[in-house]
């Protein structure tokens, strides 16, 4: 079953305040080799943030989307300033396009990232490719 | 920084063990990631890195030419092609290069290339990094 027309244009809560440690930056710079010197987090750090807010879309029982059927298409970041720690982060995703080819739900999906004072930090723009079982 | 500049190539190895620990850091642990079993249930030819761990590459790079973090603007990609890591020590290479398509004072556009193997894994990577 296609997911709702009505998607479009929704805008979810926001996601549960996420404090980012000293620790959760070294430990994601580690992994992927980046340098962490206490200032800057490395430029992709905010996916953890956005991630959450996709999570919770797809598992959003109103939404229709089966978690093990989507497919990360593309990613994109633009940024107000780099994320330090002690930022505390939210995501608030809204679902700016949704296409349908070939059986498959393409979902535009915008998560804006803001610090505790509502400050923007970065927007994270990902297109979920979500399709059918047996396609 | 100039357009046209063409940015010292950059090759990252990439094992089993670097997509458990990006997933631990991450969040991601979707089992395509770190399980064979799983990865060829759903068609691929065996575990493959996540799209984001090949655009964390991408973004050290970036930081490797920009001299340091912080200075990325903007940064995306499409995912076209999985890098499959084999279940060894040495892994597989992936290699990251750039070219400078033009400089204003919102920064340097740069027009990334990543590969595993000689293939594009990631589609119209590009970046933006702070002047």
């Amino acid at each position: 079953m296609p997911v709702d027309a009505s998607l479009a244009g929704r805008t979810f809560p926001p996601t549960t305040p996420y404090t980012v440690s000293h620790e959760k930056l070294l430990e994601f710079a580690r992994a992927t080799g980046s340098t962490y010197d206490g200032g800057p987090a490395p430029a992709t750090f905010p996916i953890v943030v956005a991630f959450q807010a996709m999570t919770d879309l797809m598992q959003d029982p109103t939404v229709g989307i089966s978690l093990h059927h989507v497919v990360h298409g593309d990613q994109r970041f633009t940024y107000t300033r780099p994320v330090v720690a002690g930022d505390e982060l939210t995501a608030t995703l809204t679902v700016d396009s949704l296409r349908q080819i070939g059986g498959a739900d393409i979902i535009g999906t915008r998560s804006e990232i803001a610090d505790a004072a509502g400050k923007p930090v970065c927007t994270a723009f990902a297109t979920l490719v979500h399709k059918e079982a047996d396609q | 920084v100039n357009a046209g500049d063409v940015l010292p190539e950059q090759t990252y190895a990439v094992t089993r063990a670097d997509l458990v620990r990006y997933a631990g850091a991450s969040g991601d642990f979707n089992p395509i990631h770190w399980s064979d079993r799983v990865a060829t249930s759903v068609g691929l030819p065996g575990v493959i890195a996540h799209g984001m761990y090949t655009l964390a590459l991408t973004a050290r790079a970036l930081d490797t030419w920009a001299g340091g973090p912080g200075r990325v603007v903007e940064l995306g990609c499409k995912f076209t092609k999985p890098v499959v890591v084999p279940d060894d020590d040495t892994g597989v290479d992936v290699v990251v290069r750039g070219t400078v398509k033009d400089v204003t004072d919102a920064g340097a556009s740069v027009s990334l290339e990543v590969t595993c193997g000689g293939e594009k894994v990631l589609g119209m990577p590009r970046a933006v990094l702070r002047a």
